[in-house]
């Protein structure tokens, strides 16, 4: 279902607006509109759907419009033209009332420098946005002090928040604003002021925390990484208009222009690729299948070991040539010669957590579904083949899986 | 002179007496109403400082000043007003002091009362702003003498037009100060404030006045500087106290009243200073 559905919002800094929505919609471009009137095109007609339960990042660099969209999705910023449906709602015709009540109930914002009242406690900075509905103070402790809990600082309430770390203040941020318990979550550069390491970690929290909250989070960043990392679904922004909406491999596997792709050319891509994206097809016999038979297809194929299954599929390791010789000589099964305990991975491993396991065996890396059955092979090659970009090797197979 | 003038003088004089005539004849009921306001107000003040004139009345007061100033800045500032005023009191300016007190605060006070909410006012609109700060610049540069003027027209002599010119040049501090603490509040803060869906009292009340108050204390702070400043200006309408003695010191050339009289006011000035600065320290 989808929750937000943004239509052609469009934001002008100056004035007569409307003379600047007309000339965009007769196609002018932003430096254009510049030279001829003046005025800033800030956002320009962005269009797109956030589904319910989904991270949709919007990223782009600064002056590329990304603050300002989402502050028109909660309208700290009027919007100049156009639309945001909310359910069947549209945020942009709202009065003052249903605006508040929409800020108060369903919306709430995470700020960049975390925006805390420093006059206030933990405690009450929490409570801030149940206080301001009128929640008796007991309520509105209960219900803060939850939903610090939640984030790692139930130890924390009556501290300042000049006493506590950056990342810690933004913990408080993101309690504050969980603690309305609004269906949707606008996250304004949330982790950007805070060092690599501790943004990190706040992104793996957010994930496990979303895990268990499935909020709408609309999450802006102008760190590539991050909305690789967080994103089930990107929004690329430049000059105030959003250049393609896709998931990671679609950005970076099918860049919309020259644009996107220098964007995405420095991307470290162990950190998008997955077990399945560089696996090939892996040769295997069934495990009833006499020795005879893996030598035969051995040779056939020109590979020295074939991978054994039993019938379901079901990995239960690999036969070597010589091996399967021995058992031929000595008249034995498939299954009492071959070598189990083989390295397996998932298919949706990234693989930048995968050369662990490739450095510890020469053996290829099998990837194997959560029932245990056999789904294709690593071999080192591969690895290095996709990290260097290669089509040839990188498969659609990834796409399918995180998605 | 006048006939080599090409365009003749704007009676600018002429108007405002005019003006002043104008007010006088029709708003006349208000003024006094005011003078008799502040009038009482002074005499419940002076009571007040006095203690209801029971026997030590000095004593009491002196510890409770110096207790206060102990409490709020510590134990220097404590003893420092407790060796000062019982000086002021050796000297034999107690009744003096006492009235400079009165004079002051309710100049503070009125100050404070008006001042605050226009500066909440200023920063809330730029076309407030923009018209009331030539305003001020105007109360704050005009020679606080001329205050005198209308104010002895229309509230006669006494503490009355004292406190009333006081409070003009002495406003503007505060209104400044409380404008400008609102204005810094961080903008991602008042955003907070909004997106968490704020009315804008709430937002006032909650988050800028209270992030603003260290700064507004500032501006108060400079308003009582101020209104002692102008003590003894306001002895020239008539404003008895401490400036009364300092006006007669220098009209009849008496150095040891001078000296006196101006250090009275120079360790009242200190006291008051300490005694709020160190309330926006805490």
């Amino acid at each position: 279902m989808s929750e937000i559905k943004v239509d052609k919002l469009t934001k002008i800094f100056g004035r007569p607006q409307k003379t600047a929505v007309r000339l965009l919609e007769e196609g002018k471009t932003k430096d254009e509109i510049l030279a001829e009137t003046g005025m800033t095109v800030a956002v320009n007609q962005a269009s797109f759907e956030v589904q319910q339960g989904e991270v949709f990042v919007i990223m782009g660099l600064s002056g590329s419009g990304k603050s300002t969209l989402v502050r028109m999705l909660n309208r700290l910023f009027e919007p100049s033209s156009g639309d945001i449906w909310l359910n069947d709602k549209n945020v942009a015709k709202m009065n003052k009332e249903e605006l508040r009540n929409l800020r108060r109930k369903e919306m709430s914002m995470v700020f960049q420098n975390f925006a805390l009242l420093p006059h206030k406690t933990i405690l009450q900075n929490g409570a801030y946005g149940l206080e301001i509905q009128g929640y008796s103070k007991e309520e509105r402790e209960t219900k803060a002090k939850e939903s610090l809990e939640l984030v790692g600082l139930g130890g924390y309430l009556d501290k300042y928040p000049t006493e506590l770390s950056g990342g810690m203040q933004q913990r408080v941020g993101l309690a504050r604003a969980l603690a309305n318990d609004p269906n949707i979550l606008l996250m304004d550069e949330a982790f950007s002021a805070l060092d690599p390491l501790i943004r990190k970690d706040m992104q793996d929290e957010l994930m496990d925390l979303q895990q268990s909250v499935h909020k709408t989070i609309i999450f802006i960043t102008h760190d590539l990484d991050e909305a690789l990392r967080i994103g089930d679904r990107i929004a690329l922004m430049k000059d105030g208009a959003i250049v393609q909406v896709g998931t990671a491999e679609e950005i970076l596997m099918q860049p919309a222009d020259d644009y996107v792709e220098r964007f995405v050319e420095d991307v470290d891509l162990s950190k998008v690729l997955t077990a399945a994206h560089i696996m090939k097809r892996a040769e295997s016999i069934t495990v009833d299948r006499g020795p005879r038979t893996a030598l035969e297809l051995m040779r056939n194929e020109g590979i020295s070991t074939i991978f054994v299954t039993d019938k379901s599929r079901k990995l239960l390791g690999y036969i070597t040539a010589d091996q399967a010789q021995k058992a031929v000589d000595e008249g034995l099964e498939v299954k009492e010669v071959l070598t189990p305990d083989i390295p397996t991975t998932a298919p949706d491993i990234l693989l930048n957590d995968l050369f662990d396991k490739l450095a510890e065996s020469w053996a290829p890396l099998s990837v194997v579904d959560d029932q245990g059955r056999l789904e294709g092979i690593i071999v080192r090659g591969s690895v290095i083949g996709a990290l260097s970009g290669s089509d040839e090797i990188i498969n659609e197979n990834g796409s399918g899986v995180t998605s | 002179m006048e006939d080599d003038q090409l365009i003749p003088k704007i009676p600018l004089d002429d108007w405002v007496e005019k003006f002043r005539d104008f007010l006088k004849d029709n708003l006349q009921w208000l003024f006094d109403g005011i003078k008799d306001g502040i009038e009482e107000l002074d005499d419940f003040f002076k009571l007040l400082l006095h203690i209801g004139d029971v026997p030590g009345s000095p004593f009491i007061l002196m510890i409770i000043i110096a207790l206060i100033a102990w409490w709020v800045s510590g134990w220097k500032v404590g003893l420092f007003s407790l060796i000062g005023l019982w000086l002021v009191n050796n000297l034999g300016y107690w009744d003096h002091l006492v009235d400079t007190v009165s004079l002051v605060v309710i100049s503070v006070v009125i100050a404070i009362i008006v001042g605050v909410p226009v500066g909440i006012w200023m920063s809330q609109k730029n076309m407030a702003q923009s018209v009331i700060t030539p305003i001020l610049d105007f109360m704050q540069t005009m020679p606080a003498f001329v205050y005198l003027i209308p104010a002895v027209v229309f509230f006669k002599l006494g503490v009355v037009p004292g406190v009333v010119s006081t409070v003009i040049f002495s406003m503007p501090p505060t209104v400044r100060l409380t404008n400008l603490g609102i204005r810094q509040v961080d903008a991602e803060l008042v955003e907070a404030a909004e997106a968490f869906g704020s009315t804008t009292w709430q937002k006032l009340g909650k988050v800028q006045l209270p992030i603003a108050m260290p700064t507004t204390l500032q501006g108060i702070n400079q308003t009582i500087m101020l209104s002692l400043s102008m003590v003894v200006i306001a002895s020239l309408a008539g404003a008895p106290g401490l400036g009364a003695d300092v006006y007669k010191a220098v009209s009849q050339v008496k150095i040891g009243l001078g000296f006196e009289s101006g250090l009275a006011l120079v360790i009242l000035a200190m006291i008051l200073d300490r005694i709020t600065q160190g309330r926006k320290k805490k």
